[in-house]
């Protein structure tokens, strides 16, 4: 089973691409310059959050500076200004992801709230009780709770694909779970806790056969692949702007025109009408139906700059250099007696989710953190997948464009240190 | 770096988080909360056994933690035995204050505080201040006869 949305497996293939310029992108990251606790910052935290570079900062403060206002609300000359750098913003990104139109993009504040707008759309008269909506055992607690609260206000069921013993999405489980019942698949496109790669495009070729949409959560995987939701035939797809090096604040709701005309607004107020009476108001089509009041302005168009930015690199090059990592890290903390990676799968991201024998994960954060180190320790948001393992929490260390194999050393020595003080 | 950390790690603290004293949980405890942190995951029982005149004849935990929350809980069932219910809490208290508060605030003379004081290197870690006060939390949820404890 291939899809076409993989990464080449971890081996480098026959036509390299030209190397990542590492480098000079990490100038363009003025926060990589900073120390911690006299320390170089060795910031390995990416799957929570990206950090910016200069690009984004400069032109989040470039409107703030010169041409700020509302949108879509004024006949002024800001007004026109800001609301061309906005809608621009949201073709570029449309671009990004190659959807269709920019119609189909609709800015939320995040991934969470673009899943949860999808679920309280369907929540309104499109699903009856005994539906079956399919998640999987891999969903950050953003695509399990918004459905479960759907669950116990209608009476509508979850089903739970399971993952093996490597963290693999177990495919022939799914296609068992898919049945007459079954209306909405909502799955990861990557882990974020484990690194799992999901055969996606295989996943929704499955559920259209049956003409259930998917939704994708694709938070973890729009900084480190490229994403053609056409070419995978995602109905709805999601993801946050802080992890794709952009701002905070503003995400991502892609979804097929048919259907997010179909779905019924998600606030009311401002912006999303087409007209208002006390007896009635009608709603305007997307994307604007489901941004009521105003947005975030600023954020969109920071969220547009990261994105330019993302696109004036080679994404196979940044595909090459994280898998790079991805192996080198893996080799490295390999040799450190009693740690335990968690998470191999066959298809993987650059994340590397571990334990260490006698020593908590919360211990270990505290510990690297002090060589500078900035990894995360904890349950990831990802409960079901620790229990699954049965551990409370786990050290992880995510990579993106700007980390470097002698950040993955740093890592590796701060670990020897854990092992020297708990031994 | 590993001088620098020395102060929160401490041979003590080394010690109970590896080998807790009082990690059990007995059947004629009469006073049991479990207490969570829903940060990290951590989670810990607290079982007490007080007696009619209000003194914890015993005092254990069970759960899973890191080594601050490990070792304060251990030290804790060491301290509490034998001690009275307020004085339980004003322990607490003053515990609290050593976790939080300037070091110079408090120079104790009494035993049970200087044993604490071990743990005061978490001043320097204000994420870890809530590993070390999970099991006092948890503690005196059990004496208010609150079974569930989340320190948010
Ligand atoms: C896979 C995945 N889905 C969803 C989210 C939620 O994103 P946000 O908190 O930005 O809404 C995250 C972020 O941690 C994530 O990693």
């Amino acid at each position: 089973m291939t899809s076409m949305t993989e990464p080449k497996p971890r081996t480098a293939g026959h036509n390299q691409p030209p190397a990542l310029d590492v480098d000079r992108i990490r100038k363009d990251f003025p926060i990589l310059e900073r120390q911690v606790y006299g320390r170089p910052l060795v910031y390995l935290d990416n799957a929570a959050s990206a950090q910016k570079p200069r690009q984004v900062i400069q032109a989040m403060t470039d409107v703030m500076e010169g041409c700020y206002s509302n949108v879509h609300r004024g006949v002024h000359k800001l007004s026109q200004e800001s609301t061309d750098l906005y809608e621009g913003a949201r073709g570029r990104i449309a671009q990004y992801i190659n959807a269709a139109s920019s119609d189909e993009i609709v800015f939320t504040r995040g991934a969470t709230e673009a899943i949860n707008l999808v679920a309280s759309g369907l929540g309104q008269g499109m699903l009856q009780p005994g539906d079956e909506v399919v998640i999987s055992w891999l969903e950050h607690h953003s695509n399990i709770v918004p459905w479960q609260l759907l669950r116990d206000r209608l009476g509508i069921e979850l089903k739970v694909v399971p993952i093996d013993e490597q963290g693999n999405f177990l495919y022939e489980d799914f296609l068992a779970l898919l049945g007459p019942k079954t209306k909405l698949v909502a799955v990861t496109h990557i882990s974020n806790a484990l690194g799992t790669i999901t055969p996606i495009a295989d996943i929704i070729a499955a559920a259209h056969e049956k003409d259930i949409p998917v939704l994708v959560d694709g938070c973890q995987a729009v900084p480190h692949m490229k994403v053609d939701v056409q070419a995978l035939g995602a109905d709805f797809y999601t993801f946050s702007g802080h992890k794709l090096y952009g701002p905070t604040g503003i995400g991502v709701l892609y979804g097929r025109k048919d259907l997010l005309n179909r779905l019924p607004p998600y606030q009311g107020g401002g912006e999303m009408i087409s007209s208002v009476t006390f007896e009635r108001s009608t709603f305007k089509s997307a994307p604007h139906r489901f941004e009521a009041g105003t947005p975030a302005i600023v954020e969109a168009i920071g969220l547009g700059a990261a994105v330019d930015y993302m696109n004036a690199l080679d994404f196979q090059a940044i595909t090459a250099h994280e898998q790079d990592l991805l192996s080198y890290a893996e080799t490295r903390l390999s040799e450190i007696e009693g740690l335990t990676i968690l998470g191999q799968a066959e298809h993987k991201a650059a994340i590397v989710s571990f334990t260490m024998d006698g020593a908590h994960p919360h211990d270990i954060g505290t510990i690297v953190d002090r060589a500078g180190v900035a990894i995360r320790a904890g349950h990831h948001c990802a409960q079901p997948i620790m229990d699954r393992y049965g551990v409370a929490a786990t050290v992880r260390a995510s990579f993106g464009l700007y980390n470097t194999r002698a950040e993955v050393d740093k890592l590796t020595d701060a670990l020897h240190q854990v092992k020297e003080l708990f031994g | 770096m590993l001088d620098e950390l020395r102060d929160l790690y401490q041979e003590v603290i080394l010690d109970h988080g590896k080998n807790p004293r009082n990690f059990r949980h007995p059947e004629d405890a009469n006073r049991t909360a479990h207490g969570f942190n829903p940060m990290c995951g951590d989670t810990l029982f607290v079982y007490l056994k007080v007696d009619e005149k209000g003194v914890i004849q015993d005092c254990s935990f069970m759960g899973k933690g890191c080594a601050i929350s490990t070792a304060s809980a251990s030290l804790m069932t060491e301290i509490l035995k034998g001690k009275k219910e307020d004085e339980a809490r004003t322990l607490f208290e003053r515990f609290h204050q050593l976790c939080t508060e300037d070091p110079s605030a408090e120079e104790s003379e009494d035993d049970d505080m200087e044993r604490l004081e071990v743990l005061s290197g978490v001043r320097e870690f204000p994420v870890r201040v809530k590993c070390a006060t999970l099991a006092w939390h948890t503690m005196s949820a059990a004496l208010d006869g609150q079974e569930e404890v989340t320190t948010e």
